[in-house]
């Protein structure tokens, strides 16, 4: 059916259709609607047999969660931000021990300093946990995850990660196909766990393992996550003849087939993206647009053919290796390896500062006409004059006191006067 | 009948002699049938007392719960001692996630018990005191506060034994540890820190609380039949006494365990609801000097001069639990 959703309770329904039996949850903006709605719909008995654990923190919600799962409940949570951070040790533990449980992370900036606003950094920082990330593009893409990566999860017996801009998506009301519960349980099966906590045939699980076969049982979640390569394209394919939509898979094209430039980036801003490739297209300019679906796995060859005509790809990432820079640049120049490409690295978004068509039109114009050097970090809409202001008072001034004060202050947010600096 | 009243006991173990007893209070351990959940075969340390308590605590909660039982295990000694890979010595469903995070996962599987209408398979969760009182102090107090079917056993040998013998929050003053050597003005732990987790525990007004040692098997197979009696968040928190850690004979692990008890150092107790119910009385009182002399831990009490203002301190903590407590018979 479609309606006029908010995206967290379109996604929320989208779970709960998964027939989820164990939910824990910490609030953390901006999962909250996600996890209320889920609340709801436990207590009013629209989601049932369900239990909902209210729990006291993140690294809670997914050690209740991987109990769940080891004894054979369908497990879910959402989370976002810092809370990804202090569930990271749970995040590894559930990955090695190859439970299916599934997970939103709406995706959020870490701080220091705090900030609620979306960006990518939380997801990013988990890319290497073993957990398989998907990324939404839109909030009908994040329903049509929700219920593919059940079955994915299921199926390799690896968690998965699905990732949706914060506020951007989650709080943003648009229309929303929404499938049945008929359409729903057609598609996904019960859960068939591979390892499971019974008394009837008791197992050891998370038993300690040393050099002799460490290296084996780590090696196997890299496996599963090259079948899952093989595995998403078919659960996307599954899934649109089951719903009549395209949704999922590896990674998505736009226009890209005869550009000289392509544009790379993952979630909601690919969006934006793709109507600013339509305006160049207008103006004559052949130019693309490549969305990275599945980030983990790395898609290497798809990423590869998808990009190789082209003579320069920009990387439009909202999060970056601090001390290196881009993230996702670093993956695409891997898939690239050997071709003629030049590969523009550019962060944008950070913190939840808006990507417009505008900015996203001056990066394209920066890069045809040269203004931007490959295989260098730029940075979107970065306040060059702040920066280089408060480098100054660090050089000028022991104390130069907290960075964030100081460059609210020079923007004029903070009306105190800072350490040092003129009252 | 119970044991309590039956004063027969050996000389030297205040033990109750099995075989004096009616069948039907003889021991777990001392049945054929024993599940013999923590099997043979692991690599604890000779006169371990955690291998002792969780041996005696799980089997009697297998036969409470007539062999429908999921245990959920922090890391430690515990953990690393039973399941060497590929080696286990679980004969039971049996998880280790964490260190920090065993009551969180034990809720877990709880809910997924639930949610599946196996209510009949019921819920443990253990580690050490360090997974319990310190890195796995909120999950614990969560998995109390939301009363999740779990009964949690804290076995409590007073710091960080697997990692090499650092204090943890249950490590009394003035033991030696790794980190707290016998060294500078104030050796070993320091005074006034610390915490009391059976009375935290109680505070969340759970229906059951109790504490137990491996001096009195009975007792603790007991509390553990006694928690499997009621359903929500139980706690039961055993002494366990461990030879490295302490530098103790591995032949004195059940005597200083008694010790501890005889002493009112570790006060052992029940309670329902938050409200202490029955308390184990001492039956010969006896001053700390006799619990620490036998432990390297506190050797350095007992130098040339001896610090007797330590000892001291150390009786008067042990005078404030019997009196707290009222620990002894005609208190």
């Amino acid at each position: 059916m479609r309606s006029q959703l908010e995206g967290s309770l379109a996604v929320a329904k989208a779970v709960a259709l998964c027939r989820p039996e164990v939910i824990s949850a910490y609030p953390i903006s901006p999962q909250t609607h996600i996890v209320e709605a889920l609340s709801d719909l436990v207590r009013t008995g629209e989601l049932a047999p369900c239990e909902y654990l209210m729990v006291e923190s993140e690294f809670a919600a997914m050690s209740a969660a991987i109990g769940a799962s080891a004894t054979g409940a369908r497990a879910y949570t959402a989370t976002a931000s810092q809370g990804l951070l202090y569930m990271a040790e749970a995040l590894y533990n559930a990955s090695g021990l190859g439970l299916p449980i599934v997970m939103t992370v709406a995706n959020r900036a870490i701080g220091a300093p705090i900030n609620i606003w979306n960006d990518h950094s939380d997801a990013m920082s988990q890319r290497d946990s073993g957990w398989i990330q998907l990324y939404a593009e839109s909030n009908q893409e994040a329903v049509d995850l929700h219920i593919q990566a059940f079955r994915l999860a299921e199926e390799l017996s690896v968690p998965v990660m699905v990732c949706m801009d914060g506020f951007v998506l989650t709080h943003a009301i648009e229309p929303v196909e929404l499938p049945t519960q008929e359409q729903v349980d057609a598609f996904l099966p019960t859960f068939d766990p591979r390892q499971v906590l019974d008394p009837d045939d008791p197992v050891t699980i998370g038993a300690m393992v040393g050099p002799e076969a460490f290296a084996e049982v780590k090696y196997l979640m890299h496996a599963k996550q090259m079948q899952a390569l093989d595995l998403i394209p078919e659960i996307s394919g599954a899934f649109s003849q089951a719903f009549g939509r395209t949704s999922g898979g590896l990674v998505h094209a736009y226009r890209s087939a005869d550009a000289e430039t392509i544009v790379v980036a993952l979630g909601s801003v690919l969006g934006t993206i793709e109507e600013v490739v339509d305006e160049l297209r207008t103006e004559g300019v052949r130019i693309g647009a490549v969305g990275v679906t599945c980030f983990r796995p790395y898609p290497l060859d798809e990423i590869r053919a998808a990009l190789q005509g082209a003579k320069r790809v920009v990387v439009l990432e909202k999060a970056f290796a601090v001390g290196l820079g881009g993230i996702v640049g670093q993956n695409v120049r891997l898939a690239l390896s050997g071709l003629p490409v030049q590969v523009y690295d550019t962060v944008a978004g950070l913190g939840g500062r808006p990507i417009t068509r505008r900015t996203l039109r001056t990066l394209v114009t920066d890069v045809l006409e040269e203004r931007l050097e490959p295989d260098r970090l730029a940075f979107l809409d970065l306040d060059w004059k702040l920066v280089e202001r408060e480098l100054q008072r660090l050089s000028d001034n022991r104390r130069s006191g907290p960075h964030a004060e100081n460059i609210l202050r020079d923007v004029g947010t903070v009306a105190a006067s800072a350490h040092g600096g003129p009252r | 009948m119970s044991a309590e009243k039956l004063k027969l006991y050996q000389v030297g173990t205040f033990a109750v002699g099995n075989r004096l007893l009616d069948p039907d209070q003889r021991t777990v351990q001392a049945r054929t049938e024993r599940s013999n959940t923590l099997t043979s075969g692991h690599r604890a340390c000779r006169g371990c007392g955690e291998a002792l308590g969780a041996r005696y605590a799980l089997d009697a909660a297998m036969r409470a719960t007539e062999g429908r039982l999921i245990a959920a295990n922090a890391t430690g000694c515990l953990e690393v001692f039973s399941t060497p890979y590929p080696e286990s010595s679980w004969q039971l469903p049996w998880l280790h996630s964490l260190f920090g995070n065993a009551p969180a996962v034990a809720s877990g599987i709880a809910a997924a018990l639930k949610v599946k209408g196996r209510t009949d398979i019921r819920v443990i969760g253990q580690g050490g005191d360090g997974g319990t009182l310190d890195i796995g102090f909120a999950c614990l107090s969560g998995m109390f506060e939301r009363n999740d079917d779990v009964l949690y056993v804290c076995y409590d040998n007073e710091a960080y034994m697997n990692t090499g013998v650092q204090r943890s929050s249950a490590t009394p003053p003035a033991a030696r540890t790794a980190n707290t050597k016998p060294v500078g003005d104030d050796p070993g732990n320091v005074f006034g820190q610390g915490k009391s987790a059976p009375l935290i525990a109680m505070a969340h007004e759970i229906p059951y609380v109790a504490t137990a040692t491996v001096a009195d098997l009975h007792d603790l197979e007991h509390k553990i039949e006694r928690a499997m009696e009621f359903r929500g968040a139980r706690y039961v928190h055993i002494l366990v006494p461990c030879p490295l850690g302490w530098g103790s004979e591995s032949s004195v692990t059940i005597t200083l365990a008694r010790l501890a008890q005889e002493t009112g150092l570790f006060p052992v107790f029940e309670a329902e609801g938050g409200d202490v119910v029955a308390v184990s009385k001492i039956r010969r009182r006896v001053p700390v000097d006799e619990y620490l002399r036998p432990q390297r831990r506190f050797a350095h009490l007992f130098g040339d001069p001896p610090r007797t203002d330590v000892i001291l301190q150390l009786q008067k903590i042990a005078d404030r639990n019997i009196d707290r407590f009222g620990l002894l018979e005609d208190s």
